[in-house]
């Protein structure tokens, strides 16, 4: 299930070249600044922007190259929109609906109702779309796109429209989806944070091209992009949960890198999860440290510094073969003398768990 | 108080008016989507031609009539030679007249109301698997009803009220082209006033129960929500 | 939707197909004036006839318009006689049939019933505002109303009605005071005051007909109009009977 995209177009100023394949499973992000052209990438793939110029193959079929153009209704996909784009004339439930009742019954693989319990609007169903919360009609566009049960979904910066609680209220349901989906999703962010939890690739672009790609581990943590200079940057690790800690109220998770303990969670024995930890909430130590109230130390070793801004410093190590980023003030690594090959150990005050 | 001429007039113009907007609606439609959805660069002038029956004068529009209906010139003819009936002086050419005359009363409000809609329904439809059509009639249609309506209504009011046209190319013949505003003008003309008085009467208090009856069934769609 | 969208293209279809007129029919196109004399005359004819007799009243320019466009009329009643003879010049009238079936007269008629006396005095001896006439560009009726004026040699405030039918609401709404008008137009009108211009006064206001359709019944409609039965119908309504009555159908006349 991969899609090949080979595509340029031009709106006034702005001109778009990219060349990439995308993989076929799991959350590729387009992450960049506004203007780069991710929204115009999307479009083009859905088949909305006619003016875009080139190939794009899609599971081995063509949807448009030279010749051919196969319109956007005829592509087995789904396009979830920055603005919450409900049809007005409908209530929620005929939206929802709406793509459900398009796709012949053999090739629905996802129901309504499944669709509908993902993402909490059962109570909203009989609802009139105008009367709803942004947050709200935006869950109901998920689900609609869901139910259409799609190849590849699409999603605009599905979020950036919407007030702090109905992000942090909807992130998770999406997290939670992209476990139990099969079909591969491309979303579009400008926020780091959105991307860091839901991506599993990430292509990163720049006016109108491609800068890098690749998977989200290394793609957060390479020292040159503009995700590790970011004052939000973070590094991604993957862990099982291994035990709760009945006494200290602690969950204690194995990774590469270590074993975790975070705050208890109520998460089953056994389960995988990822875990966040921002670059700011890494501290140096050159000696492992006996009295210190930080419990997530880990021995690795410096491969790479590199200085952000005018004080600060990113020093990405590795733990065991797996990249993390600590963000120093600049008098630090020098009175510490850092190196790049030394051996140290690093202090993760805080680590968040998707 | 009513002849039977009368209440014949008052049919007839009903049966004109409704005929000629249901044409209007029918095919002016997929005009009006037509002109929403083209980037043609001459669409302006095909848009100032369907808006002259705005500026000209009925009696000039019903000259031309008079003239392109007429057997001797080649539409006449070819209507009749391929219907077998005059296309002049009938019911049928009253109703081609009306529907010319009427014409952008229909396609102003709907194209306006195709425009409202915006791109992105039809968008998010196509992302969703409906055809062209589809998306029309699932879409479209719905969320342009205020446009049908506006459009519907002013048609059928104005068609109601056709005199010039209808006095070129009608012939007022009763039954068949005498509609309701020319038999009040054969009465006034034939110093019967006392029966244009009634139809006249009729015919105001007829066009002003439609109009109630159409705006009371749709609140909604006239209403600016806050 | 799809299935509404049908059944309303097949019921505008079906309003369109054509019945065939089965009575005879004769249909007449009358001028404006003459229109209530006629409908008397068909309702008098209907007790004669089993023939439908069709009135297309309108005025007799546009009349003669929609003649030479294709007009189906069989019979033109004019309200003068220069349009029969264009129509005639056309070639579009059956021979030798343009004939007189009235002559018209002229009234000065006022809404007031004192102000118009018998013998006219008012035109001349009283100042009024402003008299209304018909347009004598396009009513015979407005013609002979100017030549009346110009034998009196008087020059009042005119305004023109589009026709006779305009110029009387002219003076019945009180535009205008008084009105030159077809007698016919007021001698049965309850209201108000006339005075009846005697016919010296301007050219005869020749009424003629012609016959467009060389049809049996129209042939026996018009026999019926020139017959003496009609002609005293339209003296009650404020015509003078044509000078030569009796009617030879166009065809006979060849023969002689």
């Amino acid at each position: 299930m991969s899609l090949e995209l080979k595509l340029k177009l031009a709106h006034g100023n702005f001109e778009l070249d990219i060349d990439q394949v995308f993989a076929s499973q799991g959350v590729t992000a387009i992450y960049g600044p506004s203007g780069s052209g991710k929204t115009s990438v999307l479009r083009a793939i859905a088949g909305l922007d006619k003016s875009a110029s080139g190939l794009i193959k899609f599971n081995n079929r063509i949807w448009q190259n030279g010749s051919e153009f196969i319109a956007t209704h005829q592509r087995a996909l789904a396009y979830v929109f920055q603005e919450p784009s409900l049809f007005e004339h409908m209530s929620v439930r005929a939206n929802v609906e709406y793509g459900f009742n398009r796709v012949p019954p053999k090739q629905r693989i996802i129901s309504s109702d499944e669709a509908i319990q993902a993402l909490g609007i059962c109570g909203l169903l009989d609802r009139d779309t105008q009367t709803l919360s942004g947050g709200e009609k935006q869950r109901v566009a998920i689900a609609r796109a869901l139910c259409s049960s799609p190849d590849l979904l699409l999603m605009d910066e599905p979020l950036s429209a919407l007030d702090k609680r109905s992000k942090t209220e909807i992130l998770p349901m999406l997290v939670a989806l992209r476990d139990k989906l099969s079909m591969p999703i491309i979303y579009v962010s400008h926020s780091l944070n959105e991307v860091a939890r839901l991506a599993d690739h990430l292509v990163l672009m720049e006016q109108g091209r491609v800068i890098a790609s690749g998977d989200i581990q290394s793609m957060l943590t390479q020292l040159d992009l503009s995700l590790a200079k970011d004052v939000d940057a973070e590094s991604l690790v993957d862990a099982i949960v291994v035990a709760h800690d009945e006494q200290f109220e602690l969950t204690y998770l194995d990774s590469s890198v270590g074993r975790f303990s975070v705050l208890r969670r109520p998460l089953a024995v056994g389960e995988k999860v990822r875990l966040l930890i921002a670059a700011r909430d890494v501290s140096i130590t050159r000696q492992q440290q006996q009295d210190t109230s930080i419990l997530n130390i880990f021995p690795a070793i410096i491969e790479q510094i590199e200085s952000v801004g005018t004080a600060q410093v990113t020093v990405r190590l590795k733990a065991n073969n797996l990249p993390i980023l600590a963000r120093l003030t600049r008098k630090s690594a020098a009175l510490m003398n850092l190196a790049v090959g030394d051996s140290v150990y690093l202090q993760a005050k805080s680590v968040a768990i998707l | 108080m009513f002849s039977e001429s009368d209440i014949t007039a008052l049919l007839l113009t009903l049966k004109l008016a409704g005929i000629s907007t249901l044409v209007l609606i029918l095919f002016g439609t997929p005009l009006a989507w037509w002109l929403a959805k083209s980037a043609w660069r001459f669409k302006f002038l095909l848009e100032a031609l369907l808006a002259l029956p705005l500026v000209l004068p009925p009696t000039v529009l019903g000259f031309y009539l008079l003239v392109a209906f007429s057997p001797q010139s080649s539409i006449g003819h070819a209507f009749e030679s391929i219907v077998g009936q005059p296309l002049a002086f009938s019911f049928t050419g009253l109703v081609v007249g009306s529907v010319i005359y009427s014409l952008p009363f229909v396609i102003q409000p709907l194209q306006n109301a195709f425009i409202a809609v915006g791109r992105r329904p039809l968008e998010v439809a196509a992302t969703l698997r409906a055809s062209p059509s589809d998306r029309f009639f699932s879409v479209v249609v719905p969320l342009a009803k205020p446009g049908f309506l506006s459009a519907a209504v002013l048609g059928f009011a104005h068609t109601l009220g056709e005199f010039g046209v209808v006095l070129m190319i009608g012939g007022n013949i009763p039954g068949e082209t005498q509609v309701a505003s020319i038999a009040i003008y054969e009465h006034v003309e034939s110093m019967q006033l006392a029966s244009a008085h009634w139809l006249s009467a009729a015919l105001l208090l007829i066009s002003f129960c439609l109009l109630v009856l159409v705006y009371a069934a749709n609140p909604k769609a006239r209403v600016l929500r806050l | 939707m799809r299935q509404t969208i049908t059944y309303l293209i097949a019921y505008l279809l079906a309003q369109f197909s054509y019945s065939d007129v089965f009575a005879a029919q004769v249909r007449v196109a009358v001028a404006s004036n003459f229109a209530s004399t006629a409908e008397v005359l068909v309702a008098k004819y209907a007790q004669l006839s089993g023939d439908q007799i069709v009135l297309l009243v309108g005025s007799t320019g546009k009349h003669t318009a929609q003649i030479q466009y294709g007009l189906p009329v069989d019979v033109f009643l004019s309200a003068d006689s220069e349009m029969p003879n264009l129509l005639e010049d056309k070639g579009l009238v059956v021979d030798g049939s343009r004939q007189t079936y009235a002559l018209g007269r002229l009234a000065l008629w006022s809404k007031d019933p004192q102000r118009v006396d018998p013998n006219g005095e008012v035109l001349t001896a009283s100042a009024f505002k402003r008299l209304a006439i018909a347009n004598p560009k396009t009513a015979p009726y407005g013609r002979a109303a100017r030549q009346v004026l110009s034998n009196l040699a008087i020059q009042p405030k005119l305004i023109y009605g589009e026709s006779v039918a305009q110029a009387f609401q002219f003076a019945h709404s009180g535009g205008a005071e008084i009105a030159l008008l077809a007698l016919s137009q007021v001698i049965n009108f309850q209201q108000g005051s006339y005075w009846l211009v005697p016919s010296e006064l301007h050219s005869p206001i020749e009424q003629q007909l012609v016959l467009l359709n060389d049809v049996p019944a129209a042939h026996d409609f018009i026999k019926f109009l020139l017959s003496e039965q009609a002609l005293s119908i339209i003296e009650l309504h404020g015509y003078t009977r044509p000078a030569a009555t009796g009617y030879t159908r166009p065809d006979q006349l060849e023969n002689d």
